[in-house]
């Protein structure tokens, strides 16, 4: 039985891990490399590495902290955070990837999704969406619109149609983020993660606001995600992975219990 | 020496990185005289059946692939690997290698598991096997082992006894296969932690009987 994912998000920036409360007053916790391998050894399902970078020089970095992962981690990572071009996509992926994500640049240029999709495979595309509430309107019906610039820009675009395109371009998978709910740790949005299982048929990983593992429990058991993101519980050692695959599997939520 | 097989499908250094890490030497190679001479060849790949077949067959290596498989060379296929060594691929109706009789097929368009869940296509993240037949690759696999898997088409061996062990996605399929010196996981090894890393240490080990 396929078991749902659990996923340790690592912010880094100029090569150091941060985690971002609400994409503010970052505090740099320590090397993604060696937080990564802990995370392996610990039994996360999967990683994720944004790279809030600005900088071409912290690029470069970047890509060396992807290959000194992939030399020592053997579970699939994903890196996000700047990709624009099917070229920036390549290297990551050559650097060892499985996966790269693309956020504001695909709403910007939503042929980037298609692009990456036909020349790496769809498997490899994961479209990142900011999704912030807001009033329901004509341009917004579900009342959840997709935000860009790292949740500071609206995009007009409504989430539900946005994951929809996402997926018939040939996005393989949904990272879903509530902006409201990031860096709260009181529980993922869990309405809009449900809504947006329900509007595509691939996989939905669900971001933003995990606190406790019921939180996890919750948006894998009623909004449906097939994963769930988590930070700030197991990065400052609040709980374990295995604290939580345990609560989960205690739930009936299949899991990988062990590794 | 281990080949990896390239055939412009996909990423491959992944599995030249778990054979690094195990201390096992491997070479990424699209040389057929390079392939021939290694002591075991592993293929890989993903993304699409019909891509796949096309590239191999530009490049001249589905013959080098036949005739690994006939000299008795031990072979692991991987993923798009595991469905290109059969007779067929729904995927854009494609003709494959046939060295062992099965074709790959679709997961349904709207599939569910036994309690009317939605189950969502591609088969995406870990899985466990139901171990049917004792094989040397598989040796020292614990029960409880779950393997990474990510694909749309599944492998269906035409004969029972190919099938070493089964994954369940709303129904069981044959997620690794094995006939004489090839032996195919629908998985990926590379990425399955620890228990993937043991199944390439046992491949690296296998003298192909």
């Amino acid at each position: 039985m396929l078991s749902k994912r659990i996923i340790p998000c690592l912010d880094v920036r100029d090569g150091r891990l941060t985690k971002g409360v609400k994409f503010l007053g970052n505090a740099d916790i320590g090397d993604p490399v060696e937080m990564a391998a802990r995370y392996y050894d610990a039994g996360a399902d999967e990683l994720v590495f944004y790279d809030i970078t600005a900088s071409a020089e912290g690029r470069g970095i970047m890509l060396e902290v992807v290959r000194r992962v992939a030399d020592q981690v053997f579970i699939p990572f994903a890196v996000g955070g700047g990709l624009a071009s099917v070229s920036d996509m390549y290297k990551a992926l050559a650097a060892g990837a499985d996966k790269v994500s693309v956020n504001s640049a695909a709403v910007k240029n939503p042929d980037l999704i298609a692009e990456g999709a036909r020349q790496f495979g769809s498997q490899c595309i994961v479209l990142g969406m900011d999704v912030r509430r807001t009033a329901v309107s004509g341009r917004i019906p579900s009342g959840y619109e997709v935000v860009i610039n790292g949740g500071r820009t609206p995009a007009g675009l409504d989430a539900l149609v946005w994951a929809g395109q996402g997926q018939t371009l040939g996005a393989g998978e949904i990272c879903l983020n509530s902006i409201d709910a990031d860096g709260t740790q009181n529980g993922y949005e869990l309405t809009l993660t449900g809504l947006v299982g329900a509007a595509v048929s691939i996989p939905v990983i669900a971001s933003g606001g995990a606190g406790r593992p019921e939180h996890i429990g919750q948006v894998l058991s009623q909004a449906q995600a097939d994963a769930a993101l988590i930070a700030s519980m197991t990065h400052y050692g609040y709980y374990t992975i295995a604290q939580i695959k345990e609560y989960l599997a205690h739930q009936g939520l299949p899991v990988r219990g062990q590794w | 020496m281990i080949a990896i097989v390239d055939y412009e499908a996909g990423n491959l250094t992944s599995v030249w990185r778990a054979f690094t890490a195990l201390g096992v030497p491997a070479v990424i190679t699209g040389k057929g005289e390079e392939i021939l001479a290694a002591d075991r060849v592993v293929f890989p790949g993903q993304g699409h059946a019909g891509a796949g077949m096309a590239s191999l067959s530009r490049l001249g290596l589905d013959e080098v692939l036949r005739t690994v498989f006939r000299r008795g060379i031990p072979l692991l296929g991987i993923c798009l690997g595991a469905q290109i060594v059969l007779d067929h691929s729904e995927e854009s109706d494609t003709a494959c290698l046939g060295l062992l009789a099965g074709k790959a097929l679709r997961f349904p368009e709207n599939h569910s598991d036994a309690q009317g869940r939605r189950l969502k296509v591609p088969h995406m993240g870990w899985n466990d096997l139901k171990i049917r037949q004792v094989h040397p690759v598989l040796e020292g696999i614990p029960d409880w082992a779950q393997f990474y898997f990510v694909h749309s088409y599944y492998p269906e061996p035409e004969q029972e006894r190919h099938t070493v062990a089964q994954s369940s996605f709303g129904f069981a399929f044959a997620s690794v296969l094995a006939y004489e010196n090839l032996v195919a996981t629908q998985f990926h090894p590379e990425k399955s932690g620890r228990p993937g890393l043991r199944l390439l240490a046992n491949f690296a080990s296998w003298s192909g009987k």
